[in-house]
């Protein structure tokens, strides 16, 4: 850990986390449907970079993987959000959407990431 | 959506992705094996939104900074879906595509009984107090 490396973490923290704000917010007003678009696309979005970041870690060096893996992708992507929308989605009674909601962010978060580390690898 | 609500979620952020960025280094977790750093993070930030959120929707008038603050901001850097996304696949690719699927099956619901359980604690505590 250098002193460096915690400033890049901030600033890609610092654009990270206010996008998914963003996003959340102007999904919220466009779709008028329960299901959360706004992290689920965050989560999946970030899901994909990060994977493309890990896979060219070798050759991006320790200073990307800082600034837009942990710092970006970490900030844009979310569990706690998502976890109490789930949560929130059940008291309403909509069961259905939380369990839909669930088993797609992490089905398709894990493939986008799978798609990431593929794209880098077969570039590099 | 104003710019102070922006610059709150901003500082918010920054605060939880340090916070995990240091937890990562001091329990960093060998490749191949369960990554109980980020499982710990997540399951912990879904427990303390659970906490939070009940106690600035249902118990207090909280300033309106508090939330974009707390819960969008530092809880929502602390914890990561991305990281979560990557160390499964990260599991297949080192050969233990079982750990894999256990990984991705056991964080989310654990992670939202936890949130579940912060939320309910939370009410009940509130209802005595």
């Amino acid at each position: 850990m250098t002193a460096w490396t915690v400033l890049l973490v901030a600033v890609g923290a610092v654009v990270g986390a206010p996008l998914r704000y963003v996003a959340d917010t102007a999904a919220k007003k466009r779709f008028a449907s329960a299901f959360p678009w706004g992290t689920f696309a965050v989560n999946v979005a970030g899901s994909l970079v990060l994977g493309a970041v890990t896979a060219g870690a070798g050759v991006f060096g320790h200073a990307v993987q800082a600034l837009v893996g942990t710092g970006f992708c970490g900030a844009l992507t979310t569990y706690s959000t998502f976890g109490y929308e789930i949560v929130s989605l059940t008291e309403r009674g909509d069961r259905r959407t939380a369990v839909i909601y669930l088993l797609v962010s992490v089905v398709l978060g894990v493939l986008a990431a799978a798609a990431g580390f593929a794209l880098v690898r077969a570039a590099l | 959506m104003s710019v102070r609500v922006i610059v709150a979620v901003a500082v918010g952020g920054v605060l939880g992705a340090e916070a995990r960025y240091l937890l990562g280094i001091a329990f960093a977790t060998p490749p191949g094996t369960w990554p109980w750093t980020t499982f710990w993070i997540n399951v912990t930030g879904c427990l303390l939104i659970g906490v939070l959120y009940t106690v600035l929707t249902e118990l207090t008038t909280p300033h309106p900074l508090l939330r974009p603050l707390l819960g969008v901001g530092v809880l929502g850097g602390y914890t990561t879906f991305s990281t979560f996304s990557v160390e499964t696949v990260g599991l297949v690719d080192a050969g233990r595509p079982g750990l894999a699927l256990a990984y991705a099956l056991v964080t989310p619901v654990v992670a939202v009984l936890a949130c579940a359980v912060g939320v309910g604690v939370t009410r009940r505590v509130g209802a005595t107090a």
